[in-house]
């Protein structure tokens, strides 16, 4: 890029996840260390001090939400980092941030294993895990990036996600795309949008969680002369607890809207000859990555053969999964668990077509040759 | 009877009555933090008030500030964030003996530990009324409660030298008979730059009173006048069974709010990169 104005680096992915932050404008990091997340704290314990942030390690992983939080509330963007143990501990303020509608960030970097599992593997095994993992309908959106530059441009996105919607947002990288070291393309200033959540200047009668037309409400900062009370309660829009049915029920039905309504905001995957193809390959995260090599040599065979990668997991991008299945017969779906996307794609495509996983759970990737050999054996 | 208009002035009238029972004490609680409040002038625009869940976190909803009623436990974490991200605020810390003693134990001595200018409110009252009167690390050994009604086994929690053990640097404590004692503490606690940590004794009468005989307010608040000892660290003596210290536990000034101290780290941390430059 003759007209670039940033600089590429070489970094791992977990430095670029937290310089992504800080050109999100990121001012807050509570966090608690876990394999195989560290770098991430370590590089913000040394950032944020110098540019007016905050840095705390907190004591354990259901305070580290529960001061993003906080920060949030007062208006400062704010993240965590961690990996499935600590995700796990982090799933009931999940569900406070969803409710409080603060904007969050949480890096989840995906090791291999339930329970303490294979801390130094990895693994793709928090997919459900990152929708489902706290209790009741909740909205949350969820980003697999691949590669070290998306750890810095999904960071930035799940920012510009989390501050647009309110709501938290889950970056979904495996261990090893923390761990990757790549060369990554730094913009400058101004060079990638950034967002930040809207600030009214008044409220009508004191009507801080009235939705707007998308679904979002935007209840102003702790300390800007409003008042406004933030409850884990179900609520009504002034916020404050209601156990009213239909009241109990527009809540509900009303915080979760904020996904519907901005689906196509919330659409993002990267495709290859998909047109023609017969067999498709879904995938995400660094197993993707392997799927394209693979799709390119079926096609070299004269396989109609294509690729698809959702960059934002959650919400699945299902409509354009549902064109695709309009002509493609086989479906395969590669990843580092035991299935879980593949039931989110069989589910989309229909019970009619054939969707067949491959899957691996040791704590290694799936390898080219692996990943040919088992394609075949499907093909056959 | 009428509000007075310093308490009106602090209540979000439009969400009255409160959930509470009658004969609760926490009524008597939220006024005591009213009076400080409003004796110390504190702005309510710039005040923050965070809680956790139970019937004493439910105050959160009723005082005309910004307000966050948090998840079980988590008050001080939240408030962690808040008063970092905003140091100029005051915060305010409601939580109950289950919050603070149980499920948020953690997060109180690692509150304490790290001596940030936030002022918690710890509302005891014996067990956990929101959910109609179970045992809590704070019920006294041999009592009862609707999951002890043989008597409880384990013995209850010294909250306020735990958290002197864990670094507090305020710390205090009264019931709801001690009002105006109460009151002068919340404004001590109110005005400490630290870690501020006052322990309130409420009458719950409508469960841990009638579990252990005493099914009313009065007979609730008499025991807490009967047990009283004003503690004057010139002259400490040895407590009779059943009775606790109340008044001004501990203070230490000597050590640096963490908030201020963190203000430094940033400018050393700047100079050393400007340095290295």
């Amino acid at each position: 890029m003759s007209d670039a104005k940033g600089k590429t680096v070489l970094l791992q992915g977990n430095e670029a996840c937290a310089m992504g932050a800080i050109f999100a404008g990121c001012r807050f990091f509570g966090g608690y260390p876990i394999t195989p997340s560290t770098e991430i704290a370590e590089h913000l314990a040394r950032k944020l001090p110098t540019v007016g942030g905050v840095f705390m390690q907190m004591e354990d992983e259901i305070a580290s939400i529960a001061s993003i939080i906080g920060a949030s509330l007062t208006g400062i963007k704010s993240m965590t980092a961690t990996s499935g143990p600590g995700f796990s501990l982090m799933q009931e303020n999940l569900g406070l941030a969803a409710v409080l509608e603060a904007p969050v960030v949480i890096v989840n970097l995906m090791r291999s294993g339930a329970s303490t599992g294979h801390p130094t593997g990895t693994g793709q095994g928090d997919l459900m895990q990152s929708r489902w993992g706290t209790h009741s309908d909740h909205p949350v959106v969820a980003l697999a990036p691949a590669t070290a530059q998306e750890m810095f441009d999904l960071t930035v996105k799940a920012f510009n996600i989390a501050e647009k919607l309110r709501v938290p947002v889950v970056l979904l990288p495996e261990a090893v795309v923390g761990h990757i070291r790549e060369a990554v393309y730094i913009p400058a200033e101004g060079e990638m949008e950034v967002i930040n959540r809207e600030r009214p200047s008044s409220y009508d009668n004191l009507l801080f969680f009235k939705r707007d037309k998308s679904g979002v409400s935007h209840p102003p900062d702790l300390g800007t002369g409003f008042r406004p009370h933030f409850t884990g309660l179900t609520h009504d829009e002034s916020g404050f607890f209601t156990a009213v049915a239909d009241e109990v029920n527009a809540f509900t039905v009303g915080l979760n809207s904020k996904i519907d309504l901005h689906r196509e905001f919330l659409t993002d995957y990267c495709e290859e000859t998909v047109e023609d193809a017969d067999i498709l390959l879904v995938s995400f995260g660094i197993t993707a990555r392997a799927c394209a090599y693979i799709v390119r040599a079926l096609r070299k065979k004269g396989v109609k053969a294509g690729y698809f990668r959702p960059r934002i997991v959650w919400p699945f991008p299902e409509e354009r999964l549902r064109q695709i299945a309009q002509h493609t017969h086989t479906f395969i779906v590669p990843e580092l668990n035991l299935g879980q996307m593949r039931y989110a794609v069989q589910r989309i495509v229909g019970p009619e077509k054939r969707v067949v996983g491959i899957n691996r759970v040791d704590g290694a990737m799936l390898t080219l040759d692996r990943l040919m050999e088992e394609i075949k054996e499907a093909l056959a | 009877m009428a509000i007075e208009p310093f308490v009106k002035k602090y209540l979000r009238q439009r969400v009255l009555p409160t959930i509470w029972c009658g004969g609760c004490g926490l009524g008597t609680a939220m006024r005591v933090i009213i009076q400080a409040l409003d004796d110390l002038k504190i702005d309510q625009d710039n005040l923050v008030v965070v809680s956790g869940i139970g019937c004493s976190s439910r105050m959160a909803g009723y005082l005309d500030a910004n307000t966050v009623h948090t998840t079980h436990g988590r008050a001080l974490p939240v408030a962690t964030g808040i008063k970092l991200a905003h140091p100029e605020l005051e915060v305010v810390v409601i939580m109950g003996d289950g919050d603070g003693s149980a499920i948020g134990g953690n997060h109180l001595i690692h509150a304490s530990r790290r001596n940030i200018n936030l002022n918690v409110f710890l509302l005891n009252n014996g067990n956990y009324g929101m959910t109609s009167g179970q045992v809590s690390p704070m019920t006294p050994h041999a009592w009862y409660a609707s999951t002890c009604p043989f008597g409880n086994l384990e013995h209850a929690f010294h909250l306020c030298d735990m958290v002197k053990s864990a670094g507090a640097t305020y710390i205090a404590r009264t019931t709801t008979f001690h009002y105006m004692q109460a009151v002068r503490l919340a404004k001590e606690a109110l005005e400490h730059k630290g870690f501020s940590f006052l322990e309130v004794y409420f009458q719950c009468p409508t469960y841990f009173g009638r579990f252990n005989d005493m099914k009313d307010a009065p007979t609730m608040l008499q025991w807490f006048k009967k047990n009283a000892v004003r503690y004057n660290p010139e002259k400490p003596r040895e407590l009779e069974k059943g009775q606790f210290y109340v008044g001004k536990l501990w203070e230490d000034n000597t050590k640096d709010e963490y908030a201020d101290l963190y203000r430094k780290l940033c400018k050393r941390a700047k100079e050393m990169m400007q340095a290295a430059k």
